[in-house]
């Protein structure tokens, strides 16, 4: 008997995390071998929001692609048209026209806020603070209906284009912007109150998940995360796109690296964001607001209904598309989440040859048994809250 | 001193303290939930919701089968074919638009040269089974007479800037 006891191995206990858990923000199933309560190891399994868009991107004409950039990361949809339809314009060397430039700005920071909204408060919901969501989610709810107001729909927008945007501000939208960045800084106050010096939170979120700037670095870290470690990297900064380089913002960083950082610096991107926004408000130029290159730009409806060319134009481009000359291009912006990248080959038929996503969540996922090696599974909940991990864009 | 201090705050809980107060506050504030289905959000003219195929007042279908929409369409989920009708204009036999596939991107209405397919401002269209969500022909053109007032309007009112 005594020798059957001393043959027993002690094996760690191997357990599934998700993909049905509401605090795995999607479909991550995460396989994980506990310790006791010690998370040994962290096997995140990806593939169950995989939907090919790489793929069927390459059997669509360069409009029809658009809609899928939505779906990638369905928390900041205007990004990622903006990566795809500045990639398109590096392609054909299109200029955009400055209003085009400054209302696709406006739209990637407002972007940007509603992506932090959910981040932050479903982070907190998931350390214990219910509030915060309700707080924020009707703020949320008021960035949705800009949207609405200037695409026609709360998400999937569609309405960054290769050339600008699709349709001009509405009458009255600027100045209900404005309100709302007035009225705004007052809620991020209330929770950054709420939040920052809360001892429950405190104690969920100092010191766990602790990334060293260089092996944020090594990992590819990008966004808020990296600069959570100390690193001054912002792609709106570094390599400034449209018009950014005319703003005056400051990019927060941390120090540390762990979750409490990363939600701190976030807050903090909000309320650049919305010095940005206010920027964007006063410095809005007159003008077009989408290039009126043929080649790409449909006619305007009343041209087309009257002149016979602009209607052939119409239908060419509707169902043919255009062309795109033949080479291939890297092009990256600072989505919410990092760097959002778009690499397209084009074979100078009207369809992409292929098209390469860079997806900021990825790496970050990639992370999560370094941040979580050694910390408790309830860590672990945090760890995932606080690196905004998103499945759409990481599945693909 | 400030250890002191400290130790003070942490005992005497200021810091959930100060945030109940907050949320006090906030529990006298105004409402902002709407009772939905008796009370509506506003939505802007260019809303894209459930699909309607327009007429001309003389109550002549729009649609004369150029086929744009179903080309355009990123989730193929338009499906048209056509013939000549008896009075020698063309139509179309079969207009399906599979309304699980639609992707609600709006590109059939920025395509249609007639204004005849539209995405109206309708979004309560649920059904109890897919098959009634395969919209046919018919139920195209009656949500078009359905919605004309509020569709006519909605372009109407944005049709400068397109």
């Amino acid at each position: 008997m005594k020798k059957v006891a001393n043959k027993t191995k002690i094996e760690n206990y191997s357990m599934n995390f998700g993909p049905q858990h509401p605090a795995a923000h999607g479909v991550l199933r995460l396989v994980l071998e506990l310790d006791g309560e010690i998370v040994e190891r962290a096997d995140p399994h990806i593939g169950l929001l995989h939907r090919g868009t790489e793929k069927l991107i390459e059997n669509k004409t360069y409009l029809q692609a658009i809609p899928y950039f939505d779906r990638l990361d369905y928390v900041s949809p205007m990004c990622q048209e903006h990566a795809y339809a500045l990639a398109v314009e590096k392609l054909m060397q299109i200029e955009v026209p400055i209003r085009g430039q400054y209302i696709r700005v406006l739209f990637s920071e407002i972007t940007r806020i509603l992506n932090h909204i959910l981040n932050i408060t479903t982070f907190a919901l998931d350390v214990g603070a219910m509030t915060p969501f309700l707080w924020l989610f009707e703020e949320r709810e008021v960035l949705m209906e800009f949207y609405e107001r200037v695409s026609g729909s709360r998400l999937h927008a569609a309405y960054f284009r290769p050339g600008g945007v699709h349709r001009d501000l509405p009458d009255g939208l600027l100045e209900d912007i404005k309100d709302f960045s007035k009225r705004f800084p007052d809620r991020i106050n209330d929770v950054e109150k709420l939040l920052e010096s809360n001892r429950i939170f405190r104690q969920r979120t100092v010191d766990i998940g602790i990334i060293k700037a260089k092996d944020a670095l090594e990992r590819g870290f990008s966004g808020p995360c990296l600069r959570a470690s100390g690193v001054a990297w912002d792609l709106r900064r570094t390599q400034p796109y449209d018009v950014y380089d005319k703003f005056d913002f400051k990019i927060p960083t941390g120090s540390v690296g762990d979750c409490y950082e990363r939600f701190l610096i976030r807050v903090e991107e909000m309320r650049q964001s919305l010095l940005i926004i206010n920027q964007c408000i006063e410095m809005m130029p007159k003008g077009q607001c989408i290039s009126d290159d043929p080649k790409i730009t449909p006619p305007r409806r009343s041209e087309m209904k009257v002149s016979m060319e602009a209607l052939i134009n119409h239908f060419k481009l509707f169902t043919e598309g255009y062309h795109v000359p033949s080479g291939e291009t890297y092009t990256s912006v600072e989505a919410p989440k990092g760097e959002f990248g778009v690499y397209i080959i084009s074979d100078g038929t009207n369809k992409p040859y292929r098209c390469k996503i860079r997806a900021p969540g990825f790496p970050l996922l990639q992370a999560t048994e370094f941040l979580s090696k050694g910390h408790m599974l309830a860590d672990l909940v945090a760890i995932i809250g606080s690196l905004d991990i998103v499945f759409g864009e990481i599945d693909r | 001193m400030n250890k002191f201090l400290k130790i003070i705050k942490n005992t005497l809980l200021i810091e959930i303290l100060e945030g109940m107060l907050l949320t006090l506050k906030y529990f006298f504030k105004k409402k902002v939930t709407i009772n939905y289905p008796f009370e509506k959000g506003a939505l802007s003219p260019r809303f894209r919701g459930e699909h309607a195929l327009r007429r001309y007042e003389s109550g002549e279908e729009r649609c004369i089968a150029c086929k744009l929409c179903e080309a355009v369409c990123p989730a193929q989920a338009i499906i048209i074919e056509a013939e000549p009708r008896d009075d020698g204009s063309r139509r179309t036999t079969r207009y399906e638009i599979d309304m699980t596939k639609c992707i609600y991107c709006g590109f059939c209405q920025e395509s249609c040269p007639v204004d005849a397919i539209v995405e109206g401002p309708n979004f309560e269209f649920a059904t109890e089974t897919r098959e009634e969500l395969i919209y046919d022909k018919k139920k195209l053109l009656d949500n078009g007479d359905r919605w004309e007032m509020e569709i006519s309007k909605n372009l109407e009112s944005d049709s400068k800037y397109l």
